[in-house]
């Protein structure tokens, strides 16, 4: 695969040196300048016909500075030399303009220098390059499939492809283009009884992934058919199921939900620049400060947490981050304790972890926005003969199965969290009962990674993930993947939502 | 800053190239200028100037037919002579896609007076009296051993909007706010306010830093509370977070269809009747694009059709709405086609948000509430919110930055945080006092959702479903 022509096409070196030399010239200790365009693709449809189909196209520059100790930046939309050379000028004059409240001065970590290299990330169908007729057929059929089953009402199907597209280069001497293909597919089964009003949804829980169109027309790396065959009755079952007793039961909980709860109660906790308080205001800070490194209890001894933003197909990996550091993989959580944190280069830097040197997670959501520490791919890792999920199940006298994400929840330090999801099973006795609506789970953090009690083989282990996180001021989305295998955990809150509702 | 060709120009070019039945071109000019800052320093900052332009071609029969099918395509970075390539995308898009279900006609012709006019922009100098306001506030907050974290955000937002039809419409929006949240330099106690500003001429910060201060002194006292439900007051902030929720929710189709809190059960909706239960505060929730101080585009833009937009509805004429009346439900989100297929007046989705709910149209302040609360608690703001249950659309969230105990009038201490589980429109019937209604800025919708005015809430029995060791 290569990048696509109408990029590589664009004058990026020419654009490059007139903003990097303008900024050089000003005098600036370091600049930085990116041209990306992000082309993305959204297809919805509502029983089986066309609700919308967008397709936007968001192209620009930018060029980020280091001038007498503070940041600046600017970003513009004309590609030409002179508009480049105006942000340049730009972003030093934000320095400016910025330095009255500028305490701390900006020193970045130093990296090695790359020069000139190109990456493209693993697909194998560019789904722009497939005619939209063929992407809305493909979920029409599947729409009309579920439709066509026993008690299904209606039927939401939405399909999203970015294609990403990024030029970077410094007065260090970096000139990297990169390439990134994403695509997410969902249909959500929607049945009502008239009579009393109550409806429930049952939604596909296919994980967005860094692959193309073939993601969709093969059962290979997920099993559509088997999903969608399932669907009507796992719908059919969930609107006549009984509700939940709240209390406290033993928690089987597959992949497709658990790679949320990873997201929110690890991936963002284990961000430095939460730690500092850099999202203090928004976002929020973590409650795993940096003087816990290394003897914060995290979890139970079989939790086990990497960050990489090089796993083939994973929606954080990429070839160079957006500061020109090569990516890597590394642990965050070793044995149940904390171990490592997400950096880019400022705050590597001025804190000295891993050696003073960023693992690579700054990145910027398009030329428009600042480069910021951004989350990589935060996965559990399964224990290598580790349980099947029907072995986890086996071990729980009372409790839940659940599967698929859907609400989410958490405080602004990551301590208390509420996840529900798209269905639960009864478990009695070790073995799998009908399932219960209402649900919720609610914990603490480190309460409930320490009542993780086991982590399922390498045979659970599934990637999720979301396009969608959300993080800094202005607001920018990244796509970001989490594996995980099942896990079992002991002794946890369910609530009733219909008594939470006070009814 | 430098922009692409003249939107004006790019409208005319695009509709002029277009060979489709009809057409609608959208241009969005934006320049935006921000500082964020933490631990009394800045840590990011940037200026950003923008065009996008979209073109949403009808083909197979422009005037309303069943068949009729449309593409959507926006790019940015397009000028006169990229436009065409656009316009042709845009065409392919809707040769391709299968007729639209909300296929109408476009809406009949008319032009904005200031059709002509550039667009307004803004740049980094819409700073220049706030910056050192805020390193003042900065020198405050070190003197007294605290930290101060924010943003400030202003941007300008010029659209022109042209169809086949022969609408030319300009709208220019500022949109602006800042953010300081203040911590003591342990980071045990922290206060946060929101202020939205069209233009930052009336934003004092010194005095936002003098009320955090005020709030952090508040918190030297601890109260440890348990799970419960609490008489609450809820200030506008989070007011607004739970009326913009309750208002995206608001499709008609959603509620026609049986599957939102607006459905009836036995089918049909709850439109007409009473959402304000045995409560007697009966409060009216409205949108009016030209409410003084929450002024917003007057015609409907839509750059994608679901459940309460279409795009066929672009440049329809938006006037003020009232949703809830009085504490009746009187409309719900709709395109023409969902209102007429309900039989319902055509109320499609406005961009601000008013709650009036004391009687007589006057209130007590927040600080008047709060003085004649006798045992509970006073909110900061609320965070995280999510849906957890459509049904009754039982919403999930976090307080934050200050949950204060009150007793007597007086704040007597803070106390820990809280998960709450509550559902906005169950709210409504629940209300026990309100006051007067405010210009308020949403903290957790804010950021979409810039434009409220809400008034603060005495709710007796707010659910705080678990605590949060958060602070």
């Amino acid at each position: 695969m290569t990048v696509d022509e109408s990029f590589t096409s664009l004058p990026l070196g020419d654009l490059a040196e007139a903003a990097l030399s303008r900024a050089r010239a000003l005098g600036a200790e370091h600049a930085d300048f990116r041209v990306e365009t992000v082309r993305s693709q959204n297809i919805n449809l509502r029983d089986g016909h066309v609700d919308g189909v967008s397709d936007s196209s968001d192209r620009g520059l930018s060029v980020r500075v280091v001038y007498d100790g503070t940041w600046g930046f600017a970003a513009g939309v004309a590609l030409d030399a002179r508009t480049a050379a105006a942000l340049a000028e730009q972003a030093v004059e934000v320095a400016k303009v910025s330095k009255p409240v500028n305490s701390e001065p900006v020193v970045l970590a130093p990296e090695p220098v790359h020069g000139e290299h190109v990456w493209v990330s693993s697909y194998e169908v560019n789904p722009f390059d497939v005619p939209d007729t063929e992407k809305i057929g493909h979920f029409q059929r599947w729409s009309e499939r579920l439709l066509a089953a026993d008690g299904v009402a209606h039927v939401d199907a939405g399909f999203q492809a970015v294609q990403e597209c990024k030029y970077f280069a410094d007065l260090a001497g970096n000139r990297l283009t990169q390439q990134r293909i994403r695509t997410e597919g969902a249909l959500t089964a929607v049945a009502v009884d008239e009579d009393s009003g109550a409806f429930e949804t049952m939604r596909t829980v296919a994980p967005p992934v860094g692959r193309g169109w073939e993601f969709f027309t093969g059962n290979e790396v997920f099993d559509w058919d088997a999903e969608l065959d399932a669907l009507p009755g796992l719908l059919r079952d969930k609107l006549t199921a009984p509700s939940v007793q709240a209390g406290e039961y033993d928690l089987v909980i597959d992949p497709s939900n658990l790679w949320l709860t990873i997201h929110e109660s690890i991936g963002h906790a284990t961000e430095l620049d939460r730690a500092l308080g850099y999202e203090a205001a928004y976002a929020g800070t973590s409650f795993a400060t940096l003087d816990k490194l290394g003897t914060l209890k995290y979890g139970s001894p079989v939790m086990n947490i990497t960050g990489d933003r090089v796993s083939e197909h994973g929606l954080g990996t990429v070839g160079f981050d957006d500061e020109g550091v090569q990516t890597q993989a590394w642990d965050i959580v070793k044995d149940g304790t904390l171990v490592g944190y997400q950096l880019d280069r400022r705050i590597a830097q001025l804190k000295g972890l891993n050696g003073g040197r960023s693992n690579g997670c700054a990145f910027a959501d398009s030329a428009a926005h600042v480069p910021i520490q951004r989350m990589a791919n935060v996965s559990l890792r399964p224990a290598p003969d580790g349980p099947s999920t029907k072995e986890l199940i086996s071990r729980v006298r009372r409790g839940l199965y659940i599967i698929g994400d859907k609400s989410w929840s958490i405080d602004m330090q990551r301590y208390n969290f509420q996840f529900t999801g798209q269905r639960a099973f009864l478990i009695e006795d070790g073995e799998l009962k009908g399932q219960v609506k209402d649900f919720a789970y609610q914990a603490t953090t480190t309460d409930f990674w320490g009542a993780m009690e086991a982590v399922g083989g390498p045979q659970t282990y599934v990637v999720g993930g979301s396009f969608q996180c959300g993080k800094g001021q202005p607001g920018q989305v990244a796509p970001v993947s989490h594996g995980a295998p099942a896990a079992l955990f002991r002794g946890i809150r369910i609530l009733n939502t219909v008594q939470e509702a006070g009814q | 800053m430098t922009l692409s060709s003249k939107p004006q120009d790019l409208v005319e070019k695009a509709l002029e190239l277009s060979r489709a039945d009809g057409a609608v071109v959208l241009v969005d000019a934006a320049t935006d200028a921000n500082l964020r800052w933490a631990n009394n320093t800045l840590t990011t900052n940037g200026v950003s100037a923008g065009q996008q332009v979209t073109v949403i071609s009808v083909k197979n029969g422009a005037t309303g037919a069943a068949s009729a099918a449309v593409g959507v395509v926006g790019r940015s970075g397009v000028d006169l002579s990229s436009v065409e390539d656009l316009v042709r995308a845009s065409e392919k898009a809707a040769e391709e896609s299968g007729p639209a279900d909300d296929a109408d006609q476009l809406v009949p012709g008319r032009a904005s007076a200031d059709w002509d006019e550039p667009p307004a922009q803004t740049d980094i100098s819409v700073f220049s009296s706030f910056a050192p306001a805020l390193g003042e506030t900065f020198a405050a907050a070190r003197a007294e051993g605290s930290l101060l974290f924010g943003y400030a955000e202003h941007s300008m937002s010029t659209q022109y909007l042209g169809s086949t039809s022969g609408l030319r419409l300009r709208h220019a929006q500022p949109t602006g706010s800042v953010q300081l949240n203040a911590k003591s330099g342990d980071r045990s106690r922290s206060a946060w306010a929101g202020v939205p500003t069209a233009d930052f001429s009336d934003v004092d910060v010194v005095a936002v830093g003098q009320d955090l201060a005020r709030r952090l002194e508040w918190a030297k006292r601890k109260i440890d509370l348990p799970a419960g439900r609490y008489e609450t007051v809820l200030p506008p902030t989070s007011v607004a977070d739970l009326m913009i929720y309750a208002y995206w929710s608001a499709a008609l189709r959603d509620a026609v269809d049986g599957r939102s809190v607006f459905s009836k059960s036995g089918g049909g909706t709850k439109l007409g009747e009473s959402l304000a239960g045995s409560s007697a505060i009966k409060a009216t929730l409205r949108s009016d694009p030209t409410a003084a101080g929450l002024e917003c585009t007057p015609y409907v833009e839509a750059y994608s059709s679901n459940a309460y937009q279409s795009v066929f509805d672009n440049g329809l004429a938006l006037g003020p709405t009232e949703w809830i009346k009085d504490g009746e439900l009187a409309a719900l989100l709709t395109t023409r086609q969902t209102a007429a297929g309900a039989q319902a007046p055509v109320t499609p989705f406005v961009d601000n948000l008013i709650l009036d709910a004391a009687p007589g149209g006057t209130g007590p302040s927040l600080t008047e509430l709060t003085g004649s609360t006798r045992d509970g608690l006073l909110l900061t703001s609320l965070w995280y919110i999510r849906e957890v249950d459509p049904q009754t659309l039982l919403l999930t969230g976090l307080t934050r930055d200050g949950v204060y105990k009150v007793e007597g009038g007086e704040v007597v201490g803070e106390v820990n945080n809280f998960r709450f589980n509550e559902s906005p429109v169950a709210l409504l019937s629940r209300i026990a006092e309100a006051g007067r209604t405010e210009r308020t800025f949403s903290r957790e919708w804010g950021d979409y959702f810039n434009r409220t005015a809400m008034p603060a809430l005495r709710i007796p029995d707010f659910n705080m479903s678990s605590v949060s060791p958060a602070s």
